[in-house]
Parts: structure tokens; C-alpha cells; sequence
């Protein structure tokens, strides 16, 4: 007997939960050929706000967490993806990618997340020191996250550099706001299943579909937002990104792709904090 | 003495319609507001708010510095109203008084052994008589919810009626914690009799019972001053009070009483909001609305 088959909506990811858009817009999304392959939600400015207030929450509670506590949480997540390879795999080829491609791009993100899990309960050695001072104190610096940070993601690689923009991210203990690929958005959603079976608390990553052109500056002007970063090389944006995150002086942190996989992008979105402590009184 | 005691008339039964009720909220909650309309409603809360605190950590400093933010609730933003009063324990009272001066707020006072109503008649009344002569202006009392549970009604109004013999002066608010009375028929019931007794204002909630406020709770509480107002010409306040912390739920409370009362009642001599972070969340969107721009509580100080 014939069977109707099931297809999935696409929703958003925020707070834990996977809700509509609260502006009930879509964007219909075409393979190369023009075929409508799914109804994407096209996010609005509350929807971005409902995120943030999701991520300011589950900040305290993320940034609490062990060190290594948090290196366990990241690497459930790369656990999570393994098993469900086969569907970011068939997502991408749908969205044009070669099968070979895709199959390497979904195998490179669990490995990066891997690889983030390991640096969780390291970097902090890296970036802390204990400085020479000509006083009485002993004087030390150790790195602290940001906060809240919105992320613009890259466009391509859609789905590791979804990965790239968010996972070096809340290894440093912060939330994040992401804006998932507007051409290319099935594995971000497909990503968000990943994550709400993880142990990663609801809020601490939020994922938004929508389009760069409504979004850019409500993402770099939200005064709760401790950090942007952009991904992409439109000077214009860049230009709009770095003016408005001067509201509540964010860090703007812009990045022209994604790169070497590395401690330094743990760091962008770290702050470091320095105390001054008598000794010898 | 001039105060008549009133004499326990037991109150009709009036039987609501959970289902109708609800469905008249949600109808309610889909009014949409304007730009205009909404900064003017936001404006329109603050002057109603009671900004409240209620803990056992409570110390003068504390109420000192709410008493500030009440006078000064965002200075940068110019020609915002105050609050319209202080709510705090009956022992800070006078320190709430002396803090805010000349400033037209009023200081309430919870008095009649809060949260809870289990004292002895003779400690609630102390209790109510130690906040007004401290200058309270407002005295929130809580009903007995055990003995009202228990068919005591006679009880129940009989306190209500002594407690605002020894308001004198001061208004008296009875607070139902309607999060206790388990029906809508019983917050009816509970609301009729607390108006017969001589409560000025009737209140949801003391804020320490979850639920605390919600919109049927309050529709059906309204309706009750509706009723009342239409059989005796007299205007009875009302207050929700506890969990109400977003601007667009206080925006659908505003809707909801100028659509069940009318404009008479959108002020704050007949309608408040017992809160205690509504007042920044309102800020933030008034700022929100004068810059575009979302905002944090980064930027609005706490008390």
C-alpha cells in the first residue's frame, strides 16, 4: 500500500524550545533545479529579542558550570551528531552539495566539536598569567566569558561553519544567538535536534533562520548582547556591525571565514579579567 | 466613633463560567495596541504601580533605596510620572515615610500577620494599627483563606469589616490569594464578601503563592466591582498583584479593565499593579520605543 510520507517543519531553536516564528513568515527554500525542498521560518526582531532574553538566563547556570563539566556537555553533543550523520549528510546533498562533500563537512564538524570538547578545561591555562608588578600584590589574570554573543554565521560551509561560529563559543562559558545560513539553513535546524537531545540546558545556544538584511542590525544593536561576531566580507555590514555594537561598546569581532580550528577563536569571545591581591602585610 | 461596624448579610452565590471567562480573556489578549497608544498606556502603569518589597531580608537601607527609585525611576529619561506608592512591611513603614518626603507617594503597608492571615484577631489588629500610625496611607490585609474554605464567611467578613475600623483613615485593600481559593465561584464569592465588609480595594495575591495573579482571576474580580458599582453606585479598586513582570501583560490587564470598568477606572486611585520588577521591564520598553533599540537591565538600576 502506497504511504503518504512525513515531511518535517523546519523550526527555530530557542530557549529550548522549537518554536514558530512569533511574525508567522516563511521563506520557501529550492534545490538547484527550483523545486521547493522546505518552508524555512524567516525570523523577525522579536523573535531575535525572545532568543535573548533565553541566552541573558541561561547564561549564569552555563557559566557556573565546571570547566569540566562543560567538556562533557560538548562532547554529548558530538556524540549526539554521530548518530545522526546520515541525515545532515542527505540535507546537504539536498541543499547541492556532492555527496563526498558532504559526507567530509558533516564529518569535519563532529570532529571540531571533538576537538572544542578537549580545549573546555584548557585555555584558561593558556590565557591566564601571573604578573611581575613593582607593589605588594600578588597580581594574576585569568580569562571570563563575554555573556550573551549574537553571531551573524557564515552563508558556506553552512553546516561546519555553524559549528565554527557557536561551539568555541560556549566552550568560554557564554550563550549564543545564531543566525544559521539563509541559503542553506536544514543542517542548523537539523543541528538544533542535535543539540535539545545533548545535555546542553535549553537557551545556552538559541538558533535563528531568517534573513542577514532584516537581521544585521537588530543583532549588532541589542544592548544586551556583550559581543557580535560576523562572519563574511560585505563592508557595508561590516561597516553597520561595528557602528551599532558601539551602543553598548560589544565586542565586534569580525571574521572574513572560518579558520584554523584553535584556542584563539575560545578567546575572541573571552574577557580578561585582572586582580590585584596584598601580599605581605 | 464614627466607623459602623457592617453587619454580615450573607453574600448571593454568583456561579461563573471558567470556559467563558478564559475564551473572554484570550479574545481579550489579541487587542492590538498602537506605537502612540502604547507608550501612553506604559506611562499610564507606572503611575499605577505599587512597587513592592516583601522580604524577610528587607532592612532600611533597602527601602531607602526603593523609595529613591520610586521618586526617580529613570532620570535620564525626561518627564516620566512616579509610582504611585510604596508597599513594604508594617516595621518599615515609617522609615519608607521619612525617605520619601514631600514626594506624592504613598506608603501601603501588608499588614494582619502577612503572607499567611494564621494569627489571633488581637495580633492583626495591633499589627494594622502599629502600620497606620506609622503613617501608613494604605493598609493590604490578607483574608482568612482557611476559615473561607471551610464555609466561615461570617468569620472572614467580620474580620475584614474590624481590620477597616482600624484603618481609620487609610485605605484598605483586602488581598484574597486567590491562588488558595481553588475556584473561580470561590473568588467570586470571596470578592463579594470582601466589598460588603468595606474593602476599598480588592487584591489578587500576596505574591508569595504560586499562581499569583492572572487575567481570568482578575476578570472575574472585576466583574464583581462591576456588579457592585451598577447595584450601588460605588467604586471599588482593584489590584493584581505577584508575577506580573512584562509591559505587554500589564498592557492586557489595562485593556482588560477599560473593556469590563471603563475609563473611570484607568487611574490610580481605582486600579495598581503590586510589582516589583514590572517597573524596569516597563522602562525598558519606553526607552525601547524612543530609541529603537532593545534594551538591558545593565542600564536600569534595581531599587
Amino acid at each position: 500500500m502506497p504511504r503518504l510520507e512525513v515531511l518535517k517543519t523546519y523550526k527555530m531553536y530557542i530557549g529550548g524550545q522549537f518554536p514558530r516564528t512569533e511574525s508567522a513568515r516563511y521563506y520557501a527554500l529550492a534545490d538547484k533545479k527550483g523545486n521547493v525542498i522546505a518552508n524555512i521560518c524567516l525570523g523577525s526582531r522579536k523573535d531575535f529579542r525572545n532568543a535573548v532574553e533565553a541566552a541573558r538566563k541561561a547564561f549564569g547556570d552555563w557559566s557556573g558550570k565546571t570547566a569540566y563539566n562543560r567538556s562533557q556537555v560538548i562532547y554529548r553533543i558530538a556524540e549526539m551528531m554521530e548518530g545522526r550523520k546520515s541525515q545532515f549528510v542527505n540535507e546537504l546533498v539536498l541543499q547541492g552539495l556532492t555527496p563526498a562533500k558532504a559526507a567530509a563537512e558533516v564529518s569535519q564538524a563532529i570532529d571540531l566539536i571533538v576537538y572544542y570538547a578537549g580545549w573546555a578545561d584548557k585555555y584558561q591555562q593558556i590565557y591566564s598569567s601571573v604578573n611581575p608588578v613593582a607593589s605588594k600584590h600578588f597580581n594574576f589574570s585569568f580569562p571570563e566569558p563575554t555573556g550573551v554573543v549574537s553571531i551573524i554565521g557564515p552563508e558556506t560551509p553552512s553546516l561546519l561553519g555553524l559549528v565554527d561560529a557557536v561551539i568555541p563559543c560556549i566552550t568560554g562559558g557564554n550563550s549564543c544567538i545564531v543566525l544559521a545560513s539563509e541559503t542553506q539553513p536544514l543542517g542548523a535546524v537539523t543541528f538544533a535536534e542535535v543539540l535539545a537531545t545533548s545535555d546542553l540546558p535549553g537557551g545556552v545556544i538559541n538558533i535563528i533562520t531568517g534573513t542577514r538584511k532584516e537581521l544585521l542590525a537588530q543583532y549588532a544593536s541589542h544592548m544586551d548582547v556583550n559581543a557580535i561576531v560576523y562572519y563574511g566580507t560585505d563592508k557595508a555590514e561590516i561597516k553597520a556591525v561595528q557602528e551599532n555594537a558601539t551602543l553598548n561598546v560589544k565586542r565586534a569581532i569580525i571574521r572574513s571565514g572560518i579558520g584554523t580550528p584553535g584556542p584563539e577563536l575560545i578567546n575572541d569571545t573571552l574577557e580578561t579579567k585582572t586582580t590585584w591581591h596584598p601580599v605581605g602585610y | 466613633m464614627s466607623y459602623k461596624l457592617p453587619k454580615y448579610i450573607p453574600v448571593e452565590r454568583v456561579e461563573i463560567d471558567t470556559i467563558g471567562v478564559e475564551e473572554r480573556v484570550a479574545r481579550l489578549n489579541t487587542r492590538s495596541i498602537k506605537k502612540e497608544s502604547k507608550v501612553e498606556a506604559l506611562k499610564m502603569a507606572l503611575t499605577m504601580m505599587d512597587l513592592t518589597t516583601l522580604e524577610g531580608k528587607d532592612s532600611e537601607g533597602k527601602v531607602k533605596q526603593l523609595c529613591y527609585k520610586a521618586a526617580h525611576l529613570h532620570d535620564v529619561f525626561p518627564g516620566l510620572p512616579t509610582v504611585a506608592a510604596i508597599c513594604v512591611y508594617p516595621t518599615m513603614v515609617a522609615t519608607a515615610k521619612k525617605a520619601l518626603g514631600n514626594a506624592k507617594i504613598n506608603v501601603a503597608a501588608v499588614s494582619t500577620a502577612f503572607p499567611s492571615g494564621q494569627g489571633p484577631m488581637s495580633v492583626k489588629l495591633d499589627d494594622t494599627k502599629f502600620a497606620v500610625d506609622n503613617g501608613a496611607d494604605e493598609i493590604d490585609m490578607v483574608i482568612s483563606r482557611g476559615k473561607f474554605l471551610a464555609g466561615e464567611y461570617s468569620f472572614v467578613f467580620d474580620e475584614i469589616a474590624a481590620i477597616k475600623e482600624a484603618c481609620g483613615k487609610a485605605h484598605l485593600k483586602v488581598i484574597l490569594e486567590t491562588g488558595e481559593l481553588e475556584t473561580l465561584d470561590n473568588v467570586r464569592l470571596a470578592s463579594d464578601i470582601a466589598i460588603a465588609a468595606g474593602g476599598d480595594f480588592i487584591k489578587t495575591s500576596t505574591g508569595k503563592v504560586q499562581p499569583a495573579a492572572t487575567l481570568p482571576v482578575t476578570l472575574v474580580m472585576l466583574e464583581a466591582i462591576r456588579d457592585h458599582y451598577y447595584k450601588t453606585g460605588i467604586k471599588i479598586g482593584m489590584k493584581p498583584a505577584g508575577g506580573i513582570a512584562k509591559s505587554k501583560l500589564a498592557l492586557q490587564y489595562l485593556v482588560m479593565v477599560k473593556e469590563t470598568l471603563g475609563i473611570d477606572w484607568l487611574n490610580n486611585e481605582l486600579f495598581r499593579f503590586g510589582a516589583s520588577s514590572l517597573a524596569n521591564d516597563v522602562l525598558m520598553q519606553l526607552v525601547k520605543e524612543q530609541t529603537g533599540v532593545y534594551q538591558s537591565l545593565d542600564y536600569f538600576s534595581k531599587d
